[in-house]
């Protein structure tokens, strides 16, 4: 059902956890689906520059790997550059996902665009 | 220690089958009894020929296993082509024929609960649309309906009950034989009769089938949930019940399911019917020791939860279902699946939906608990050693998933 890529991921993800006093903190997703994601944001106040990123996620497989991924991309990257990063990326980035679990990567670039439209209206 | 790996290795290779809900894997013997009528006799049933006449004995033969397994007439038995079929057929089939003769203005009503396998629910969904009115009964959280409630929801519209036997989800059992007496009572004053229907599959291994005890008019089994092959299902269909073709074609099956006949299939299905009486109380007794084992270490599992009901009575033996909080189910079945362990969250029909299960939902419980749903469902060939394995990697990967999720 799901790609080496997204096994990958969903077995051994390298970002999830907390970062301790995070600049900025997103979220995205309901019970309804399922799926809960929090992701946590170091933020290089100068550069705009995401140095640090973690994630917490209640969720499927795709969900996980999803989640696992978009920390992946948005590292090193400044928060403008970050904001560009698609749905698509993430789930091309995993070797597409089945087409029922698509909004997983919709849902982990939410999470993404409310911490840092937050940190931006902060 | 060492001993230990190996047998992880092991269970890991060969995988651990806790999945029997979904369904069954095929008996030896049953495979042996198919063999013939899928290599030398090839004959179709409806041939007059010495070809057709051997298989048209087998059919004959596997009829009256079904037959003696419900207590029936053969003639009241018909073969399908699965149990989704089989419920289609009952309730389309039936709803058909009641069309003709309801008087303008007249609705048809039928009574079904909000716990049916897919096959009832969808079906009863899309006559819904059609202008059928459709009650949902709902369930308590022991996931049984109250009798009172359907009692209550008789009309003198009411033209058909259906009601699942024992739960693919949780294993509540519903109260059927209550259910036939209730509607025998009611068909005494009742300008037309109301017919009932329940879909015996997941039962079938279990309970008492015998159709008369049970006071139904149409009930249906299924092949691959009793060691048998999959792609065959049976519709009982009590003599007399008006019933017109949901798929027209040959006279086959009275008519009632054109196509010619599987022959294999049907013969395996006579088998596997066959053979559940005399092995039901042994298997029972082995399942339920290692059921209650299960229950007792996963319950020992932080913010592990029971859904449904452990009352004897009031469920069959061998569907366990469990919500672990912080955890969704999917990523616990696939992550179990890594270990070689094969269990499901809800059902295999339900899968590829992104719904809470509307059962565990329907037993009154929160989306996030209904989305963390697991189901463990034990069958014939499931060993000690299978268990322990499945005790042994559940807490773990329960840990790590929460890791992830913070919860």
């Amino acid at each position: 059902m799901y790609s080496k890529k997204v096994m990958e991921h969903f077995t051994k993800p390298k970002y999830f956890g907390k970062i301790n006093n995070p600049d900025i903190v997103g979220r995205a997703g309901n019970p309804r689906c399922g799926d809960l994601l929090t992701l946590y944001l170091k933020i290089d106040k100068k550069t705009g520059e995401i140095t640090g990123i973690k994630f917490e996620t209640l969720g499927c497989a795709a969900a996980i790997a999803a989640s696992d991924m978009i920390c992946e991309l948005a590292k090193g990257k400044t928060m403008e550059q970050a904001l560009n990063i698609t749905f698509q990326d993430v789930s091309s980035e995993l070797g597409t996902l089945p087409p029922l679990k698509i909004h997983c990567a919709q849902l982990v670039t939410e999470a993404l665009r409310d911490a840092i439209n937050k940190f931006n209206s902060k | 220690m060492k001993n230990k790996k190996n047998s992880i290795k092991r269970n890991k290779k060969r995988g651990t089958y806790l999945d029997y809900a979904a369904t069954t894997p095929i008996d030896a013997i049953v495979l042996k009894k198919m063999m013939p009528y899928l290599k030398n006799e090839y004959g179709n049933p409806s041939s007059l020929h010495l070809f057709g006449q051997k298989t048209r004995a087998a059919i004959e033969d596997a009829r009256e296993k079904v037959a003696r397994f419900l207590n029936c007439l053969p003639s009241e038995i018909i073969f399908t082509g699965s149990a989704t079929e089989s419920d289609n057929l009952a309730i389309r089939g039936l709803i058909k024929s009641l069309q003709r003769t309801k008087r303008t203005g007249e609705k048809i009503h039928i009574i079904t609960t909000t716990i049916e396998h897919k096959a009832v629910l969808e079906t009863c969904a899309d006559l819904e649309k059609r202008g059928v009115k459709i009650t949902y009964l709902p369930v308590g959280p022991d996931g049984i309906i109250n009798l009172d409630d359907l009692k209550s929801e008789i009309t003198p519209e009411t033209d058909l009950v259906s009601i699942m036997y024992a739960n693919n989800e949780v294993g509540s059992v519903q109260p059927i034989e209550k259910i036939g007496g209730i509607i025998t009572e009611e068909n005494k004053h009742k300008e037309h009769k109301i017919y009932f229907h329940t879909d015996a599959v997941q039962a079938a291994n279990w309970l008492n089938c015998d159709v008369k005890e049970l006071g139904v008019d149409l009930l249906t089994l299924s092949g691959h949930k009793i060691y048998g092959p999959k792609g065959i299902g049976v519709l009982y269909l009590k003599d007399k019940t008006p019933i017109l073709p949901i798929i027209t074609g040959g006279s086959h099956e009275w008519g009632l399911r054109p196509g010619t006949e599987n022959v294999a299939n049907i013969v395996g299905m006579g088998e596997a019917i066959g053979k559940i009486q005399s092995t039901k109380r042994e298997i029972q007794n082995k399942i339920e020791k290692l059921r209650n084992k299960l229950i007792k270490n996963v319950l020992k599992i932080n913010g592990a939860r029971l859904n449904g009901t452990n009352e004897k009575e009031k469920r069959i033996v061998n569907i366990v279902n469990f919500s672990f909080m912080g955890v969704e189910g999917e990523s616990l079945v696939i992550s179990l699946s890594e270990e070689g362990i094969g269990v499901s969250t809800g059902s295999a029909c339900t899968s590829h939906n992104l719904m809470p299960s509307h059962v565990i939902m329907a037993m009154g419980s929160s989306e996030l608990m209904a989305h963390s749903s697991l189901r463990i469902s034990l069958g014939k060939y499931t060993t000690d050693r299978e268990i322990d394995y499945f005790l042994r990697v559940l807490p773990k990967i329960i840990n790590k998933l929460r890791k992830i999720s913070g919860r």
